[in-house]
């Protein structure tokens, strides 16, 4: 039986800082990689398959299933995770995920930082969009707690306090 | 103990949220910054990582195992088979007849067969791989019709339950007659987190698991068991949950997870892939039920007669509660004078099922909601006017005999339901069409058709069980700290804890601990029961520090506790002497209590399953809008309109959260949701071809509340979380068959069926 084949090193950029990764297998995904070597746990794996958007992270500000990305290939990327996206102040909350938990989008929360990803890179792209769009949107983020009604609140109210705060 | 992750489930205490208001859960922020532990995210120094190996037969006896070569790969630390075992190779949820390890006969696809742990996660599924197992395969037994009367493939044999529920005379009958056999598919939970553990071994010889659990103590019996341990040498922690809705209630990578990390004396986390999620927790319980009615021609019922057979696969987990359910709510919520039900909860070599929301209750309600609908129809009565006609009321009695002495308003859920708005015309969008983003259907062939059910069930566990829980509370110069083994699984349950403590002791902050096993049990996340039983608990744990309190400062005033009240946080004397806050009144002082909750005794079914068995009930109805596509046998769930008892709204937030998940999950079995089974393989163990709703598919939900407060129960609170996915499943369809006019017998409806190819 052959042993792994493993990079003795390469860097990624994540967040905006440079991360080395030592001695890893060459198969392990993005997803593996934020979570057990970079200490960044937030985005989650719901399915190994890119179907459930849990694992939904920025690649050169493309919204990706990082559980589909070999870690390796994304080296000269810019990565950015949840960890990466909100204020820095301990408890401070984006637009967004205040909306998520004021307007009860959270229940079990497995899915919500996947689901914040794709809220904010929506929000990024369209200000003020409608409700199919909305709904489009984040049909690539399953949640199984909500039945997204919630869900929706919340994305309305970010988008009108967007629109508040660009005034 | 080794120092383990970054963060934490403990919840932050949020400002303010009484009782009837829409407090935020405290665990809110960590969530929504990715920071709240789940139990996968969990990391230990030196941790090994754990795989399974599972037979890939449904039936086989095995000849022989050779984990040689999986030994011999560079980091792999240890693999395990029943031949390792020092305690009993047995475990389940009620009753233990699953071995931990197949030792030589295969009841099914999945089962385990080896535990296996590495120095990294990829390495562990090459060592499964490398198991050589030789299997001799013999047929399955997949039908639960013939498995009834076939040869037994358990010692236990092939029923879990047989049940016969007789009623009055159920040979008199009525003038109309409907009739009709219906089937229910296997439905899975999928929850979004699969399941998640870090075992790691203690100093004293035992052992610490932190879980995704839905009841900690339960699977610390069960692991301490096979370990051979007392109980208190296994010491469980609630791990962060991603969601349960049944599948968490029997135990998964437990007690591997713990057996792998003794034998190696390293931590060991185990993480399942959705594939092995879908094969390693149980599932909805497939059912075949014929049911017959009959009614005076102004549609009173006369008679009910059903049998009823639900596939509970291989092992019991909890099928004996779940035919307990399915007869005993097998007529919906109507008087029904004579009656003869007949349940089977069998044994097969398909998948193991057990508890998901609704348990029962979710499979007859298709079944006698489309009774009722075909009913009317064969008297000429309007279909919403026939269940009011028939509902039941509290001073009724069930099918069991039993007499309703709680809440239990169906015609005021019946009336508020339809009194609701239907939403407006379809917007002229291809996403919003049956279809969506396929841009398969025209706006022309789309029919716009409603449906409408009725269902309950009832609340908290039953026949005798002495459910219970129990809750500490500590307060602390105005800071309040709860103490529970209630696993918050999504539901809510620490929002709902605080929400008490702030509104009887009238203090903003209130922490909920991390639950563990260092308390007594809290029982299960499930039946509903979380919000009155561990809810009842942590009611009376703080009503009790509230009476400390007082007493103290009576004594300190030499006054008697009974001339002081307790409102909003401050404590008064009727004489005026006494004006305090409660969070300043004892500087340094720590007022501790620690109480049990136990509802009313219920007792068991009789021989002809009468009894008071139930505690307490509750009901909901759903209108369903539905566009259908008849030509394609394409379907949106549009609008949901319901409404629902919940004996008092303790929390309108999360009320509305766990109505709307919970017609989502009824939507889904009505139109998408079905694990498929050939020869006890699950062919589609994966979110690519098991489909839930996702936001294009989940209908809009308008929902109103019944508020008759639950005698016995706090603040007269039910719990809300099943109701949602009793009726909205047979709403759904009896809108579909209104647009294609089939007979529709089977969930979840397929576009083929749909469209009338099958």
């Amino acid at each position: 039986m052959s042993e792994q084949v493993v990079n003795e090193q390469y860097v990624l950029q994540v967040n905006g800082e440079a991360r080395e990764v030592h001695d890893a297998w060459v198969g392990e995904s993005l997803l593996y990689v934020l979570r057990e070597r970079l200490g960044l746990p937030a985005a989650k794996g719901g399915c190994e398959q890119g179907e459930c958007g849990s694992c939904s992270v920025l690649v050169d500000g493309a919204l990706v299933c990082a559980c589909l990305v070999l870690a390796a290939a994304v080296t000269d990327t810019e990565i950015v995770t949840l960890e990466g996206l909100q204020p820095d102040e301990r408890g401070a909350l984006s637009i967004v995920q205040q909306a998520f938990v004021e307007e009860g989008a959270v229940q079990c929360g497995f899915c919500t930082p996947g689901l914040v990803m794709a809220v904010e890179d929506l929000l990024a792209r369209d200000a003020a969009p409608e409700d199919l769009t909305v709904r489009e949107a984040v049909s690539g983020n399953l949640c199984r707690c909500t039945g997204y009604g919630r869900v929706l609140a919340a994305i309305d109210r970010a988008v009108g306090a967007t629109k508040e705060a660009a005034r | 103990m080794t120092v383990v992750s970054r963060r934490s489930t403990r919840t932050e205490p949020t400002a303010g949220g009484r009782v009837g208001d829409s407090a935020i859960r405290p665990d809110g922020v960590p969530k929504v910054r990715g920071e709240f532990a789940f139990a996968g995210d969990l990391w230990a120094e030196g941790m090994l990582w754990g795989a399974t190996l599972r037979s890939p037969h449904a039936s086989a006896i095995v000849r022989h195992v050779d984990i040689g070569p999986a030994l011999a790969i560079p980091g792999v630390r240890a693999v395990l088979t029943a031949t390792d075992l020092v305690g009993r190779n047995r475990y389940g949820l009620e009753h233990r007849d699953q071995p931990v390890f197949v030792e030589d006969v295969v009841r099914y696809s999945g089962e385990p067969m080896a535990a296996i742990a590495a120095d990294h996660p990829d390495t562990a599924r090459r060592a499964r791989d490398a198991i050589v197992v030789d299997y001799e395969v013999t047929p399955p037994l997949t039908d639960p019709e013939v498995a009834i009367d076939a040869p037994a493939i358990h010692p236990d044999g092939n029923l879990f339950r047989q049940l016969v529920v007789r009623r009055g005379d159920p040979s008199t009958r009525g003038p109309v007659v409907v009739e009709g056999t219906y089937e229910i598919g296997m439905q899975d939970q999928a929850f979004m987190g699969p399941e998640a553990g870090l075992a790691i071994p203690a100093d004293d010889g035992g052992v610490d698991l932190i879980v995704s659990t839905q009841w900690l103590h339960n699977d610390r019996d069960q692991v301490a068991e096979v370990l051979g341990l007392p109980p208190d040498k296994v010491r469980l922690t609630l791990g962060g949950v991603g969601g349960a809705f049944g599948a968490r209630e029997d135990v998964s990578l437990h007690i591997h997870s713990c057996l792998l990390a003794l034998h190696t004396g390293r931590p060991v986390k185990t993480v399942y892939s959705r594939r092995e999620s879908f094969l390693g927790h149980v599932h909805r319980h497939p059912a075949r039920i014929w049911m017959r009615h009959s009614a005076e021609p102004d549609g009173t019922i006369v008679s009910f007669e059903t049998r009823i057979v639900l596939d509970g696969g291989a092992y019991r987990s909890s099928s004996f509660h779940v035919t307990a359910n399915a007869a005993c709510f097998a007529a919906g919520p109507y008087r029904v004078p004579n009656a003869l039900v007949e349940a089977y909860g069998v044994r097969t070599n398909n998948p193991p099922c057990g508890a998901m929301r609704g348990f029962g209750a979710v499979q007859v309600a298709f079944a006698h909601e489309a009774q009722m609908d075909r009913l009317a129809d064969a008297c000429g009565v309007d279909r919403v006017e026939l269940r009011l006609h028939n509902a039941l009321a509290s001073g009724d009695e069930l099918l069991t005999g039993q007499r309703i002495e709680g809440s239990l308003p169906v015609a005021e859920v019946i009336r508020a339901c339809m009194a609701l708005p239907e939403p407006p015309p379809a917007v002229d969008d291809v996403l919003a069409r049956p279809g969506g983003a396929g841009n398969t259907t025209d706006a022309s062939s789309v029919r716009r058709e409603v449906g409408f059910a009725v269902g309950f069930k009832n609340l908290m566990y039953a026949e005798g069980y002495d459910d219970d829980s129990v809750a500490r509370c500590r307060l602390e110069d105005g800071v309040a700290t709860i103490t529970c083994a209630a696993a918050e699984v999504g539901q809510g349950f620490v929002t709902v804890a605080q929400q008490f403590a702030r509104t009887i002791l009238g203090v903003d902050d209130v922490f909920v601990d991390p639950a563990d096993t260092s308390i007594g049990s809290a029982g299960s996340t499930s039946a509903s029961r979380q919000t009155m039983v561990s809810g009842g608990a942590v009611e009376a744990a703080c009503r009790a520090v509230a009476a400390r309190v007082l007493e103290y400062v009576a004594e300190t005033h030499g006054i008697d506790p009974e001339a002081l009240t307790l409102t909003d946080g401050r404590i008064q004397s009727a004489d005026g002497r006494v004006d305090a806050v409660i969070a300043s009144v004892a500087p340094g002082i720590v007022f501790e209590a620690e109480e049990e909750f136990h509802h009313r005794v219920t007792h068991p079914l009789d021989a002809d399953g009468q009894g008071d068995a139930h505690v307490s009930f509750a009901c909901a109805a759903h209108r369903a809008v539905v566009d259908v596509d008849p030509e394609l046998g394409l379907v949106r769930v549009v609008h949901i309109a319901t409404a629902q008892d919940v004996g008092r709204v303790l929390n309108p937030l999360q009320c509305l959260g766990q109505i709307e998940g919970g017609i989502a999950q009824g939507v889904g079995l009505a139109t998408m949701e079905e694990l498929l089974v050939d020869e006890g393989r699950i062919l589609n163990p994966s979110f690519t071809d098991y489909l839930i709703p996702t936001a294009l598919d989940a209908p809009t939900v308008a929902a109103a509340y019944i508020e008759e407060p639950e005698p016995g129960a706090p603040f007269g609170a039910k719990g809300v979380g099943e109701p949602p996915t009793i009726s909205s499943t047979p709403a759904v369809v009896a809108a579909i068959r209104a647009a294609t006019g089939r007979p529709l017998t089977r969930v979840p409806v397929r576009p083929d069926d749909v469209a009338g190819l099958t």
